[in-house]
């Protein structure tokens, strides 16, 4: 179980890893969005079910309580982080900001 | 099991660096505020390894709902706030 738990816990720091660095290297801020909506997303919901399966590891009610607790967090980010994301692009498209192209060529 | 929990706060804290770069260093406002809320995203997992290091998990995990739901508020109110002005974005 220690074992899953780990894995779980590593895979989502390397999704992590990938969303910083793509937010650190990516050309314009239209594709900068795109790291910064998914990667932590999926991130936080590995990580999330890491902690959920240790903390269930013994069981009790209130031990139960604080696992559905990170459930409703990793629905509510679901929800919300498309939506911020969204609002983002919104307001740069209405701002009128150009996307990025190689030089020269729309 | 504790100095996995650790060890991954301290990579966490190495990670959130990156973002930070990007939200002080920014060309336009909308890239800090991409940099804000990555930053967020990941100080909601580690609110919860903070509480799984200390041995109260089921104190921070509030605190960690509070965090995702106050880091939401304020990115929604920000480029709400920041699309009214225009000519801000060209540097």
């Amino acid at each position: 179980m220690n074992y899953l738990i780990t894995l779980l816990l590593i895979s989502g720091l390397v999704f992590f890893t990938g969303g910083s660095i793509g937010i650190l290297r990516l050309p314009d801020f239209y594709t900068r969005l795109h790291p910064a909506g998914k990667l932590d997303t999926a991130g936080q919901f590995f990580t999330m079910s890491a902690i959920a399966l240790f903390i269930l590891q013994d069981f009790a009610l209130a031990n139960f309580l604080t696992a559905a607790k990170i459930v409703l967090i990793v629905i509510f980010v679901y929800i919300t982080s498309p939506t911020a994301t969204h609002a983002i692009v919104d307001a740069g498209v209405r701002a009128g900001l150009k996307p990025w192209t190689k030089e020269g060529q729309i | 099991m504790d100095s996995v929990f650790l060890y991954s706060g301290f990579y966490l804290t190495l990670i959130m660096l990156l973002p930070l770069y990007r939200a002080i260093f920014g060309p336009t406002v909308l890239d800090r505020l991409v940099g804000v809320n990555a930053i967020g995203s990941k100080t909601t997992v580690m609110l919860i390894l903070v509480g799984l290091i200390y041995g109260r998990v089921d104190m921070f995990v509030d605190i960690a709902l509070a965090y995702a739901l106050l880091n939401f508020i304020a990115v929604l109110a920000a480029s709400r706030y920041f699309q009214k002005k225009k000519g801000l974005y060209e540097e």
